[in-house]
């Protein structure tokens, strides 16, 4: 850790009984950043069969306190990563950001399963398509439900991250915008190009989505 | 079986005249009557009071929507209880609005059933005492999904239905008298 023993004048520092020095020298980066992605509290907020695995992943099979998760934060006050187990309705959207909201910083966001992510089959007039056009997502677990590994893996992939974020550089945080909870997170071009490969609700049929990402002349003929 | 299903299409045709279409058997045992639109109130409280049949149990109130013109049918599955006999009550409804009385003064469970075929379906219940939405939220302005000329994933876009959604508000989904006991237990504390 950068201490170096014969470097330490002993006489001007506080000692214990066998005279070793009471300090090392470190980065404070480096110090926030290990308690940090060592002491994840997970809100779960778990709405499906995902949830299930998620707490299988808790339970001592899996044992996810072994990566410093140790408690489920069921208040999002006093919660670190938002794990979105499941589909979620657009009845409940208001509540996901809510509950997005409530979290103190620094925050993240993990989207657990191909529903949370992106619909799944759940391409209906009543389900979120996707919960990163609602709250921002820092890693998308897929699966359908994912394993617990799979799920681990993506908490382990957010404790890299929060290693590489620097006290210094604000941008890491996350943008608050409580003026703005009942405008979608992502913008209008970007919902458009994460639910638009399929058709929307204007245009629903299959060849339209061949329009929106065939290369010219490709489907030609299937279009006419 | 066969037999008791004429016998009541008997004493239906007796009691109601021609609001009573006829009956018929479907799934091998299923006793179901057909009903024209208008008399579903007093078929359904003769066949809950009178002491022969005694369904006195609601199990479900649906619909189905045919589609193409042909109408959404209003459907009561009924038990009786006493004989031990289940009975599916069809009632066929023509647009373009679609109208039947409520059967909450005969069985309260239908009150949130009733709302349930509102909500999806866009069948009003005259008389209902609290006819709102149920499953979808209060402010959901696309119509009633489950019928068939509803759009597969809704009439609006994906990002104005996002928007809709997240301007919904957790006060919707109580009652005014409701929220105003939220409010009295607060200034009490």
């Amino acid at each position: 850790m950068g201490l170096n023993k014969k470097d330490v004048d002993s006489t001007s520092l506080p000692v214990t009984r066998n005279a070793n020095p009471t300090f090392l020298t470190t980065k404070v980066d480096f110090v926030v950043n290990w308690a940090r992605r060592n002491s994840l509290w997970p809100m779960p907020f778990g709405t499906a069969c995902c949830a299930i695995e998620m707490m299988a992943s808790a339970a001592s099979n899996f044992d996810l306190a072994r990566f410093g998760m140790e408690r489920m934060s069921f208040s999002p006050r006093q919660a670190d990563v938002l794990i979105c187990a499941g589909r979620v309705p657009y009845k409940l959207a208001p509540v996901l950001r809510r509950t997005w909201d409530q979290m103190m910083q620094p925050k993240w966001c993990i989207s657990m399963g191909a529903c949370a992510s992106s619909g799944g089959v759940f391409d209906t007039y009543s389900m979120v398509q996707g919960i990163d056009t609602i709250v921002p997502v820092d890693v998308y677990v897929p699966g359908c439900p994912p394993r617990p590994e799979g799920l681990i893996y993506g908490l382990m992939m957010i404790q890299e991250k929060i290693k590489n974020e620097s006290l210094i550089n604000h941008e890491n945080l996350r943008r608050e915008d409580p003026e703005g909870a009942g405008k979608p997170q992502a913008d209008v071009q970007e919902i458009k190009a994460l639910t638009g490969a399929f058709g929307n609700s204007t245009q629903q049929d299959k060849l339209s989505s061949l329009a929106q990402t065939a290369r010219p002349g490709r489907f030609k003929d299937i279009l006419e | 079986m066969t037999e008791s299903t004429g016998a009541l299409e008997q004493i239906l045709t007796e009691q109601f005249g021609s609001a009573v279409m006829g009956t018929e058997l479907q799934c091998g045992d299923q006793a179901v009557v057909l009903l024209a639109s208008g008399n579903n109130f007093e078929v359904l409280e003769w066949l809950k009071n009178n002491e022969e049949q005694l369904y006195e149990l609601l199990i479900d109130v649906t619909a189905v929507d045919y589609g193409s013109g042909k109408g959404v049918q209003v459907i009561y599955q009924l038990w009786s209880l006493k004989h031990k006999k289940l009975l599916r009550v069809k009632c066929s409804l023509q647009g373009p609005t679609f109208e039947i009385s409520s059967v909450v003064s005969l069985w309260s469970c239908a009150n949130w059933l009733e709302r349930e075929v509102f909500d999806l379906f866009g069948v009003h219940f005259t008389d209902h005492p609290d006819l709102r939405r149920i499953l979808m939220p209060k402010n959901y302005s696309e119509g009633h999904p489950l019928r068939k000329d509803f759009h597969l994933r809704g009439r609006f876009s994906r990002e104005r239905q996002t928007e809709i959604a997240l301007n919904q508000s957790y006060e919707d989904y109580y009652r005014p008298e409701q929220l105003e006991d939220l409010s009295t237990s607060k200034e009490e504390d």
